[in-house]
């Protein structure tokens, strides 16, 4: 039955002649590990276009979407990363293996007489592969595609006479947006791969036309492609393949290994961690050669002048020396670009400046995947959670405006260390008990007011003054017990809003409180110089004339909450805080309401975190 | 094109052409599939989990709308209900995939209140085939623009409507402040029960 279904099939499609062309090709000299690299890119390309169909199920190109569905695809998906994962790195397992298929080309001299034709083809090709993976870097719309992909398209605009239009058109406008990445996409996925299909078939005709280019036709008997040729082709494809695998998950398995994808892109970011895919790193070091208006050298000349001897190697080899030439040249290719991609990377290696900016993407990018679990991503997109995110952009405007004076944990906020020293507190517990209690007992101490005193202008006003004092004759000398200063150091915690402060306790805060206002014998009350209201006082311990005689001693009302250091850091020498004494600059006219509330919410910590995994209590004291 | 049944076995392809195959080690060519199937099949297979994923139970429970109090959301108040059909939106968090959108309309009902009190919900959707009803003053009837499905303030269907069944009603409840809750949900269309979506 199958059999008269099976000869029917051929009087009406002749496809047993079909099947018999496509398997029974003769192999000269038997099957070969030599001939597979042809096949494996095959493999490769066919894996792309079912990896990237269900991608393209998932995947929407416009500025406010694309990020969003790739992270989309990423972490909540099936499999997605997995999926995306082999997608990724099957396109950079397919560059390398262009290279070798092309190595081989040459070295065999398979594009002599009669293989011109399909040699020309193969560079077509291999120019489609790259518009392919360039077209591709941009999609996922993160950080490093979206700086990457603008050099690209800045260096398409330095083309003499059309560049500029050139660039416009690869843009889909002046600036980057959704109309960018609705054109590279429908480059990747409809018109480069339809490109691809179509050399590939011819390429494949004329590869078939005249056979195999065999170095030696009495190796062994002669062989036919079905199954020796096939069963190397898959062998040699399923090691591909477990390479492919090995990557994808070699950062871990499930959504954190796979692909990397970077924080959402943002043009107000600067992203100084950008660089291209690793096999175009040697195109951009050399651009560092050519400086100013000889760009057009390094970006386009040359790589020019590359191509067409490459496509010329056919008629060169036509010459005495013409193959030596070749082979000469194509290594010469291979042994420029080692070194360039080598320098690129020793001169990253040796960058403290781009090693940081890596690890700050990476923070990004972490943080930016927690709080899209964290509070969901709105219309806006993922870029604003970022955006509005004190953790890191309060990080950020703390690194910028603050941090030329002040430290952060011994850094800048976003963990650079400056080589200046710093001239004003260390602010990473701002509003705590540790910050508390570390005023109360060593003012002068180098992250508190001790680094103030590098600033001539400054002198010893706040390490030798009337605080300083105050803590050396009551503190040091022992008058104010250990219990006694905690209970102020709870009482002034208890006005903190500090988001790690924890419950307080009641018992103290009012014994803290009574302390406070009142002093004992022989202690000075605070609030002889430091102004302070609460709200209930009962026992009216604040409802007598509000002190600050002490020029430069702070009202503490509310003394750690958002609105005092907003207050703070809007002006500085208004006579509530420092007065007189102050050496701040006062932030009011710098920063806007947004900025204000983003560096004062970094200081407070006030910002969404996971809740610590079992375990890690920290921050609870119940 | 056709040809005499006879002629079928004609053209195939002239034996001259098809060589015997080659006496072939067995094993090579059963490896050779093995090995090429598997090398298509790991990419396929990782697409066909991710094309999959809508069915996941957890994916549903996960794009829910939420702010509901046990299906029940909070439409209108009863003083603005009158015997005359109108539509409240259902405002809920809805998600869509990767957004969340806080305070969204998720769908509306239709909600009357009549002489004696009783209050009536209606989903908007045709129980024919999806469509969304307006309610026709003119006629005092909920129309369907799609395939005429009509349906009396009451909801019943009219007898030579397309729809198999009446609309679908929808629990109300009415608290203490006189709001009005609805427990809002779909049902599938084209049947004659009425079975949740």
């Amino acid at each position: 039955m199958t059999r008269l279904l099976l000869e029917w099939l051929d009087s009406r499609t002749g496809y047993r002649s079909l099947m018999h062309e496509a398997l029974y090709e003769r192999v000269p000299g038997g099957a070969r590990w030599r001939y597979v690299w042809g096949s494996t890119l095959v493999f490769t390309f066919v894996t792309q276009l079912i990896t990237g169909l269900f991608l393209w199920m998932s995947y929407s190109p416009s500025s406010q979407t694309a990020w969003e569905s790739v992270y989309y695809i990423q972490h909540e998906m099936q499999l997605g990363w997995m999926l995306r994962g082999i997608h990724h790195f099957t396109a950079q397992a397919m560059v390398v293996l262009l290279v070798i298929h092309l190595l081989q080309v040459i070295i065999d001299g398979a594009y002599k007489a009669p293989r011109e034709v399909n040699f020309w083809l193969g560079l077509i090709l291999m120019k489609i592969v790259l518009g392919l993976s360039l077209t591709g870097y941009l999609l996922p719309w993160d950080q490093k595609g979206y700086w990457a992909t603008k050099v690209a398209t800045n260096i398409a605009g330095i083309t003499p006479v059309v560049g500029e239009q050139v660039q416009t058109l690869a843009v889909g406008g002046p600036n980057y947006g959704h109309h960018t990445l609705t054109r590279f996409f429908a480059l990747h996925a409809g018109l480069l791969p339809a490109l691809l299909i179509g050399f590939l078939a011819l390429h494949m005709y004329v590869f078939r036309r005249h056979g195999l280019t065999v170095p030696d036709p009495i190796h062994k008997p002669d062989s036919t492609f079905w199954p020796d040729q096939v069963l190397k082709d898959g062998v040699a494809c399923l090691a591909v393949l477990a390479t492919v695998l090995f990557l994808v998950m070699y950062h871990g398995v499930g959504p954190h290994g796979g692909a990397e994808l970077g924080a959402p892109a943002d043009a107000t970011e600067n992203y100084s961690a950008a660089r291209p895919e690793w096999y175009f790193l040697f195109l951009f070091q050399m651009l560092k050669y050519f400086p100013g208006e000889s760009e057009v050298i390094g970006a386009m000349l040359i790589p020019g002048v590359i191509l067409t001897i490459l496509a010329l190697m056919p008629i060169l080899g036509r010459w005495k020396l013409g193959h030596s030439f070749n082979v000469a040249f194509m290594g010469g290719i291979i042994l420029g670009v080692v070194i360039l991609t080598g320098l690129a990377i020793r001169e990253d290696s040796g960058n403290t400046d781009y090693r940081w900016a890596v690890a700050d993407a990476e923070t990004k990018a972490e943080r930016v995947k927690e709080l899209a679990e964290l509070q969901g991503i709105g219309p806006a997109g993922a870029v604003q959670l970022l955006r509005d995110d004190p953790k890191t952009r309060g990080a950020a405007l703390f690194a910028a405006k603050c941090a030329s004076c002040h430290r952060y944990a011994g850094h800048d906020g976003v963990g650079r260390v400056s080589a200046e020293p710093a001239t004003a507190a260390d602010l990473a517990t701002f509003g705590t008990r540790e910050w508390i209690h570390s005023i109360l007992t060593d003012p002068a101490g180098e992250k508190n007011f001790g680094a103030t005193a590098r600033v001539p202008e400054v002198g010893e006003r706040f390490t030798k003054g009337e605080m300083a004092q105050w803590v050396a004759e009551c503190v040091t000398s022992g008058k104010l017990t250990a219990a006694e200063l905690n209970t102020i150091v709870e009482f002034l915690a208890s006005l903190s809003e500090h988001k790690l402060r924890g419950p307080v306790d009641q018992t103290l805060v009012s014994a803290g409180q009574k302390l406070f206002a009142e002093g004992k014998d022989g202690v000075t009350a605070c609030y002889d110089c430091h102004a302070m209201k609460v709200s209930p006082d009962p026992e009216g311990l604040f409802e007598g004339s509000s002190a600050q005689i002490a020029t430069g001693a702070p009202d503490l009302t509310g003394y750690g909450s958002a609105a005092w250091l907003r207050d703070f850091l809007i002006n500085p020498g208004d006579k509530r805080f420092y007065g007189s004494h102050n050496a701040m600059p006062g932030f009011g006219g710098q920063l806007s309401d947004v900025e204000l509330k983003l560096i004062v919410d970094f200081l407070l910590h006030n910002w969404l975190e996971k809740p610590p995994a079992a375990g890690g209590a920290a921050g609870s004291t119940h | 094109m056709s040809q005499p049944p006879e002629s079928d076995a004609g053209p195939t392809t002239p034996d001259y052409l098809v060589p015997p195959e080659p006496r072939r080690n067995f094993v090579a060519q059963l490896a050779a599939v093995v090995v090429g199937g598997l090398t298509g099949l790991v990419p396929l297979a990782a697409g066909l989990a991710t094309f999959l994923n809508p069915l996941r139970k957890s994916v549903k429970d996960k794009l829910a709308p939420s702010g509901s109090e046990e299906g029940f959301y909070k439409v209108a108040h009863l003083d603005s209900l009158s015997a005359v059909p109108q539509a409240f939106k259902i405002i809920a968090d809805r998600k869509d995939a990767w957004n969340t959108f806080p305070k969204d309309a998720i769908g509306s009902v239709y909600l009357t209140k009549g002489d004696d009190g009783k209050i009536l919900a209606f989903n908007l959707t045709c129980p024919h085939a999806g469509c969304a009803v307006d309610w026709r003053p003119a006629k005092k009837a909920y129309h369907c623009p799609c395939h005429n499905s009509s349906f009396t303030a009451d909801g019943t269907r009219a007898p030579d409507s397309p729809s198999a069944r009446d609309l679908d009603s929808l629990e109300v409840k009415v608290d203490t402040n006189g709001a009005v809750w609805v427990k809002y949900q779909d049902f599938k269309t084209g049947e004659k029960e009425k079975h949740p979506a």
